[in-house]
């Protein structure tokens, strides 16, 4: 019993900022930044979306969303207790926004990369939520999703 | 080039051999041309979501480009019998 409870422990310092609403430091947001090929190129974003388990293309940032697909992205993220992710912003940068449309030929933001991935938009990513599958796909990256805990303080309760 | 709600259920009717559509312009809501649809087809039957929203995506690729934000359903007809029982 103290063997589980010294690695949920390890997890969330893992996580840095504690299970509740602690922390206000958040997701990652990263700059695309410059480099052989450009933002926009294939090879840039194809090194972008495997650099980090979970990597999400936003209109906007996880503090300010300009856009309301984008934001329930990041609110479903949140809601899975997924705090250390990359946003790249592609509304600081056009090279980047058309880049990862022809990248994933898939015409509109935001996108969603699970190790490595495209897993799709924000409807795909809201259905995943609905139905389970993000908690398995989460689970599949070593990402233990906040809402399993939540129904295990449920279920004790 | 048309880019009314008649226009995209007809298409997605009859490219997707579509059981049943249904075509939201949701442009008001947004500040730019939007559409929601929701699509019932056997051609989604054992795809992963993101082949069926692929396969209305290239069905509508000419009218994506000039649509700013697009929202879809796509449930096979099984799922979409299930759903109105509910």
């Amino acid at each position: 019993m103290s063997g589980s409870l010294g690695r949920v422990a390890a997890a969330l310092l893992r996580w840095g900022r504690g299970a509740g609403g602690g922390g206000l430091r958040g997701p990652g947001v990263r700059a695309a930044g410059s480099g052989g090929g450009g933002s926009g190129s294939a090879e840039q974003l194809d090194a972008l979306v495997k650099k980090d388990k979970v990597v999400v293309f936003l209109k906007g940032t996880p503090e300010q969303p300009q856009c309301g697909f984008s934001n329930a992205v990041v609110q479903i993220l949140r809601l899975h207790g997924v705090r250390d992710y990359a946003a790249y912003n592609v509304l600081d940068d056009p090279q980047l926004r058309q880049g990862i449309k022809d990248y994933s030929n898939w015409p509109t933001i935001p996108q969603v990369y699970l190790d490595g991935e495209f897993v799709g938009g924000c409807d795909i990513l809201l259905q995943m939520h609905q139905n389970g599958d993000l908690v398995e796909e989460l689970k599949k990256l070593g990402i233990r999703s906040a809402l399993l805990d939540e129904k295990k303080d449920q279920d004790s309760k | 080039m048309e880019l009314s709600a008649e226009y995209l259920w007809e298409k997605l009717q009859r490219d997707l051999e579509a059981e049943h559509v249904e075509v939201e312009d949701t442009t008001p809501h947004r500040c730019a041309s939007s559409f929601r649809v929701l699509v019932v087809s056997a051609k989604f039957e054992g795809k992963p979501l993101l082949q069926r929203h692929r396969l209305v995506n290239t069905c509508l690729a000419e009218e994506l480009l000039h649509i700013h934000a697009f929202e879809q359903k796509t449930l096979t007809p099984e799922q979409w019998t299930r759903k109105q029982q509910k």
